[in-house]
Formats: structure tokens, C-alpha cells, sequence
């Protein structure tokens, strides 16, 4: 009996490509139509109407970058399952409209330490310190490693703005002109707005850093100002008080 | 037509390569096959059930489904999803009710029956340990004992804010910011040593005399100013969290830990020269009131010498 398959043994090219078509269709199938299911994305609003969830600032942005520069997501998940043991435990479970501007997201599904999505105001700033210098001073049980470099290290932000570019580029709404600029007052407020302008980009990190000094070291910008200011604001946009959970339901 | 391989007699695929080397065609048994077409209709099944294929901006929803509460009370049927099965796991899961009648009990019944009822106290000690275990103890510590200068001890009789469980409540609910300001520019070496020999004679430490009756006349006087907040006896003022200075109880010099003299007199020494401003983050966002009186109960059994 001749069979057919004689064709994809005998040429290794076409045995790629076929391979590669079978096994992008479990993909195309399960991501694809995501794009396009509206709700995938919740709309999550505040009560004057602005977005909830907005994009980092500079300095939260370069927290982030330390962030996966050291490899916490290889402990740590940002992504809150909708079970009862994870609700107990670390509170309301992530909604896909709290990682839009994440690129790449932190999800994660290993998880040695404890998933981070809302640790944001669980500690002081202070404890962050102190625990990401050496997690034993706070935590005696802890198998978490030692990061003191973060506080010797002076923050380089040179390239912030660059970095903001590119994020624009794969459709995070920071803006270059003032056209962007008023869309974004409407979308997220005036505040807000004003933070996410590339231009000035530079002097809003200077001045978050210097305001909030979450390092403890008033004279320097510190890679660990950057970092705890990220952990801080983890989960922390959506007040989920204010909003009844049918209307995330709804969204499913 | 069938080839077979001339030795063994199985049919062969017809492929050969290297001239003689032949590609054998077993059939997949029968029994795998028939499991293979089961998982298939399966998934049809599942299909049909639960959501499953995109159309267009929505998808096909199943027809299974769940029934749950709104915030108003009123009731709602959705296609089956995870959200909303979390919603009436909680609304009504067996485990979810038994817990929360306790926690009912518990938010009715007032401290000084919490603490006569072996009941609620095992239940406050098993859910407040879960609780105080997630958000307190890596500050705390887990036995509740703090770290000496960094988070108070939540166990002995002394409180910067007060034992009563209403005042314990408040501290969970709203946070604390202890803040004592720092005399490194107010004082010079020898006032401070004046200030700190008079601190320690309050609470009965060994201290050089002349220098505390100077020191004495700072902490009354404007400069010092430290009986603003730790009072004219320096007991200590709850409302600013300021500390007792007459007992032996030391929350931030690390007296009881010193072993000269010397030790004793620099450790006060640097918490004046340096002050004092560390956070006791705010629970109220993140715990329940029912929560909070769980863990104040919690508190106040450990304190009483409960586990
Ligand atoms: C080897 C695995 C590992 C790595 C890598 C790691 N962590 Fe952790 N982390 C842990 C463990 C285990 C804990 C729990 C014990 C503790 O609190 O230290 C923890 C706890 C934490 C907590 C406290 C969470 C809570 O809710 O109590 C924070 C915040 C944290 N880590 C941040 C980080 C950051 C930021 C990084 C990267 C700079 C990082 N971790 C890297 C293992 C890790
Ligand atoms: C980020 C570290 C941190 C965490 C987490 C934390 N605390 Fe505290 N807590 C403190 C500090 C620091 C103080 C002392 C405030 C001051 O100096 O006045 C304090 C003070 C207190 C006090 C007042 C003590 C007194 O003497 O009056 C109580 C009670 C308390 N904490 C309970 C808790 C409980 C219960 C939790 C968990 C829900 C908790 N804390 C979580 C840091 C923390
Ligand atoms: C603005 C109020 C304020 C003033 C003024 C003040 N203190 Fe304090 N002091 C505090 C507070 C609050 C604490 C406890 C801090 C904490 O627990 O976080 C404290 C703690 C202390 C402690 C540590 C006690 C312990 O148990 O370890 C000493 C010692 C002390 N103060 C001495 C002084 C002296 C001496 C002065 C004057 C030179 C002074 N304080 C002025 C608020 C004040």
C-alpha cells in the first residue's frame, strides 16, 4: 500500500513547514479570537469617569525594568486566580484590564515566593528596603535572594524617554504631541496625563523619586527608588469597593 | 496493491530508502483508536456545555450555567465561567458559609465573651494565625514578638497606642506612623549624653547623677521640648504613640540587649540623635471590620498567654 505521507518524509522542507501550520493552529485558535471578543478587556472606570488602570509613570516604569532585569517573575506571579483560597489569601483576582500596559506581562504561574499583583501599601517602604537588601533582616525564614546592589546603584534614567518610545510603539498611550497629550487628559485625567508625557519625562522621575524618597537616601535617585515604587503601586488602581463583581462577571 | 516484507510477512508502507531499508505499517490497535474517537466526542459534548468557539466579537456560551447575587441581592444566571462560579462559591460554598457564620458570631459578640467561649477562641486563633501569618508577621514576626527598634512587640502589656481593643482596632484600621524628631542638630555630644543619662534614670537604669539632673532640666525645657509628647512624667502620650519612658519596657533603644553600661547609654543616645519615623501600614482597604476584630482578639488571647 502506497501511502501518502512518503511526500513530507522524504523533504525535510516541507516537513517544517506543515509542523509549523499544525502547531499554530492550537494558538491561532485560542489567542486570535481574543482580539477581537470585546470584553476581553474589561472597562474599569472611576467614578468621574476616567480609566482606572493607566500606564506606569517613568519611575514605576524603570521600577519595572529592574524587575525583570532581575529576574523576580522566576518567583514571583502577578496574577490572582478567581478561586476562594486565592481570594482569602491575596485579595480581589486580577483583571485582564490591569495588565494591558504590561509588555511583557508578569502573570507567571511559579510561584516560590508569594504572587506580588496587590502588594502594593502591604508593607512600608521601609520593609521593601530592608527586605530586598538582604530578606532574612525581616523575613528569618526566607529563601528570597539578596539584591544590595539595588540601593548602591544610582537609577540611569538617560534613556527613559526612549524606553517610553517604544513602549508607544506597541500601543502604550504615552504621548508625544499635544493632540496625544489631550486624549490622554480625557482618558485618564489631568494628572494622570501629565505624567505620561514623554517630553517631560525626566524631570517627572526626578521629582516622584525626590518626593517620595522610598529609599531612605534624600541625596541620591537609587535603583531602589524605582523598584519599591513599582511594588507599591502593584494592584493598587482599581478600588474594588467601589465596584459590584457582576459587572466583571458580565465581562466573561 | 499491498507489499509485504519478503522475511517477517507484515505489510509495509511501500517506502523504501538506501535501496532495501522499508518503513513497516502497523495499524494503531483498536482499543486506542476507539479512545482516540471517545476524546472527540468529548469535546463535542464540552462544547456544547461550557463556552467554547469565537464568533465573531463574542463566542458560542454553552448552556451551562450559574446562578449568583449582585451587590443588591438580586439574582443573576450567567453562561458558566470562572468568575461567576468564585462568586457563588462564595455566596454559598459549604466551607465559605461555615466560615462565614463564625465570622458572624465573632461580629456580635463582644471581647470579654470572645475570650470566655473555646469555641470562638479556636476559631479566632486558626483564622487569625492565616491572617496575621499573610499580613503581620513579616513585619511582626510570626510569634508576634517584634524585632526590637523596628516593629513593636505585640505580645507584652506595653503599647505605643494603646491595649484596649478599641484602640487596637484603630491602629489596624487607620496604620500608625510613629515619628519622634531627630536632635542630631538641636543637641551637641554633651547634651545628648545629659538627656540620655536623665532617660535612663527614669525607668531605675544606672545612671551618672549630675548628668541626669542636666539632662532632667532639657527634656523639660524648650530646646529638648520632650515632654511634649512623653509628658512631664514621661509615660508617655498614646495619642502620638510616644513611648513610656519610665517603665523597663524598651521598644526602640535596644537597652535589654546592651551589655555595658556604655552600650546602654549610646543606644539611647542614637534613637535621640537620630529620632525616630517608621510605618504601620492602614488595614481597613485589605481587612474586613469582622477581620480586624478576629485579629485584635487574636492579639489580646496571645497577650493573655493563649498559644
Ligand atoms: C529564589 C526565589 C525568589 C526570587 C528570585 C525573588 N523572590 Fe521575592 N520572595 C521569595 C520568597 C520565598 C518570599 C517569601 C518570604 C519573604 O517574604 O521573604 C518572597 C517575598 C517577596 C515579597 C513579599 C511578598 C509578600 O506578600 O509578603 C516581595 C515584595 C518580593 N519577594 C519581591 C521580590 C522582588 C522585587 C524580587 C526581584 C528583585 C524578588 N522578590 C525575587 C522568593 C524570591
Ligand atoms: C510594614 C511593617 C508592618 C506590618 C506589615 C504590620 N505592622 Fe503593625 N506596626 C508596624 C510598626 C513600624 C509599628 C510601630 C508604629 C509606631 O512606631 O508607632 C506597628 C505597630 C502596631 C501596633 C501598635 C503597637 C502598640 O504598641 O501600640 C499594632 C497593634 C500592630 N502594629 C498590629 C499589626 C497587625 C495586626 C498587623 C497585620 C494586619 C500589622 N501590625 C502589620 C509595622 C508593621
Ligand atoms: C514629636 C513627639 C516627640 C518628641 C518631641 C520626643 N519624642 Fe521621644 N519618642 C516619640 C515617639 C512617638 C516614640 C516612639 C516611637 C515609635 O515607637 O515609633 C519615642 C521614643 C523615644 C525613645 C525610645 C523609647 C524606647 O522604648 O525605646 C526615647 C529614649 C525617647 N523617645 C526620648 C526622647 C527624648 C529624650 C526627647 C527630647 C529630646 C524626645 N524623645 C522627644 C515622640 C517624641
Amino acid at each position: 500500500m502506497k501511502l501518502k505521507h512518503e511526500i513530507f518524509e522524504t523533504n525535510i522542507g516541507l516537513l517544517i513547514i506543515f509542523t509549523m501550520i499544525a502547531i499554530s493552529i492550537g494558538g491561532l485558535v485560542e489567542i486570535t479570537p481574543l482580539f477581537y471578543i470585546n470584553d476581553t478587556v474589561e472597562d474599569v472606570r472611576r467614578a468621574d469617569g476616567t480609566q482606572a488602570v493607566r500606564p506606569y509613570t517613568p519611575l514605576e516604569q524603570r521600577g519595572r525594568d529592574i524587575y525583570t532585569r532581575e529576574g523576580c517573575y522566576n518567583c514571583h506571579s502577578q496574577m490572582i486566580r478567581p478561586f476562594r483560597d486565592e481570594a482569602l489569601r491575596y485579595g480581589h483576582y486580577s483583571l485582564a484590564a490591569e495588565s494591558q500596559y504590561d509588555h511583557p506581562f508578569q502573570w507567571g504561574s511559579k510561584r516560590t515566593g508569594p504572587d506580588l499583583a496587590r502588594v502594593g501599601g502591604k508593607y512600608s517602604d521601609t520593609w521593601h528596603v530592608k527586605h530586598l537588601v538582604r530578606p532574612k533582616s525581616v523575613v528569618p525564614e526566607s529563601i528570597m535572594p539578596n539584591y544590595p546592589w539595588l540601593l548602591e546603584n544610582d537609577l540611569d534614567y538617560s534613556d527613559i524617554q526612549a524606553r517610553m518610545e517604544a513602549l508607544k510603539k506597541v500601543g502604550v498611550p504615552y504621548s508625544l504631541t499635544q493632540e496625544e497629550y489631550d486624549s490622554n487628559v480625557k482618558q485618564f485625567g489631568k494628572a494622570v496625563a501629565d505624567k505620561l508625557d514623554i517630553t517631560r519625562a525626566d524631570e517627572n522621575l526626578v521629582s516622584e523619586a525626590q518626593d517620595n524618597n522610598r529609599d531612605g537616601i534624600p541625596s541620591r535617585i537609587t535603583e531602589m527608588d524605582a523598584l519599591v515604587a513599582y511594588l507599591q503601586m502593584l494592584g493598587t488602581l482599581i478600588d474594588f469597593k467601589a465596584h459590584d463583581e457582576h459587572e466583571f462577571i458580565k465581562a466573561r | 496493491m499491498i507489499e509485504k516484507d519478503p522475511i517477517t510477512g507484515v505489510e509495509t508502507t511501500g517506502h523504501v530508502w538506501d535501496d532495501n531499508i522499508q518503513e513497516f505499517h502497523n495499524p494503531l490497535p483498536r482499543w486506542w483508536l476507539w479512545t482516540f474517537y471517545a476524546t472527540v466526542v468529548f469535546a463535542i459534548i464540552y462544547w456544547v456545555i461550557y463556552p467554547s468557539w469565537p464568533v465573531g466579537s463574542t463566542f458560542i456560551k454553552g448552556i451551562n450555567t450559574i446562578t449568583y447575587q449582585t451587590d443588591a441581592g438580586e439574582e443573576v444566571t450567567s453562561h458558566w465561567n470562572t468568575r461567576a462560579l468564585l462568586a457563588r462559591d462564595m455566596q454559598t460554598g459549604k466551607s465559605a458559609m461555615a466560615q462565614k457564620a463564625y465570622l458572624n458570631e465573632i461580629a456580635a459578640t463582644s471581647y470579654d465573651d470572645i475570650a470566655k467561649d473555646a469555641d470562638k477562641l479556636a476559631f479566632v486563633e486558626s483564622y487569625g494565625n492565616g491572617v496575621f501569618g499573610e499580613y503581620c508577621a513579616a513585619c511582626h514576626q510570626s510569634g508576634a514578638g517584634g524585632v526590637v527598634g523596628e516593629y513593636p512587640n505585640l505580645i507584652d502589656d506595653d503599647w505605643l497606642w494603646g491595649g484596649a481593643p478599641h484602640e487596637i482596632e484603630t491602629t489596624l484600621k487607620i496604620g500608625r506612623i510613629g515619628f519622634m524628631p531627630a536632635y542630631e542638630e538641636t543637641f551637641n555630644d554633651a547634651q545628648l549624653t545629659q538627656v540620655a543619662n536623665y532617660v535612663l534614670s527614669m525607668s531605675g537604669e544606672k545612671s551618672d547623677p549630675a548628668l541626669a539632673a542636666a539632662g532632667e532640666e532639657i527634656f523639660h525645657g524648650q530646646t529638648g521640648g520632650c515632654h511634649y509628647c512623653h509628658t512631664n512624667e514621661g509615660t508617655g502620650l498614646k495619642s502620638q504613640g510616644a513611648a513610656n519612658l519610665t517603665d523597663k519596657i524598651w521598644t526602640i533603644a535596644d537597652v535589654r540587649g546592651a551589655e555595658t553600661d556604655e552600650q546602654r547609654l549610646e543606644r539611647v543616645k542614637s534613637v535621640i540623635h537620630n529620632g525616630v519615623n517608621r510605618v504601620m501600614p492602614a488595614w481597613s482597604s485589605r481587612l474586613s471590620d469582622t477581620e480586624i476584630k478576629v485579629l485584635t482578639a487574636y492579639l489580646l488571647n496571645k497577650r493573655a498567654g493563649g498559644q
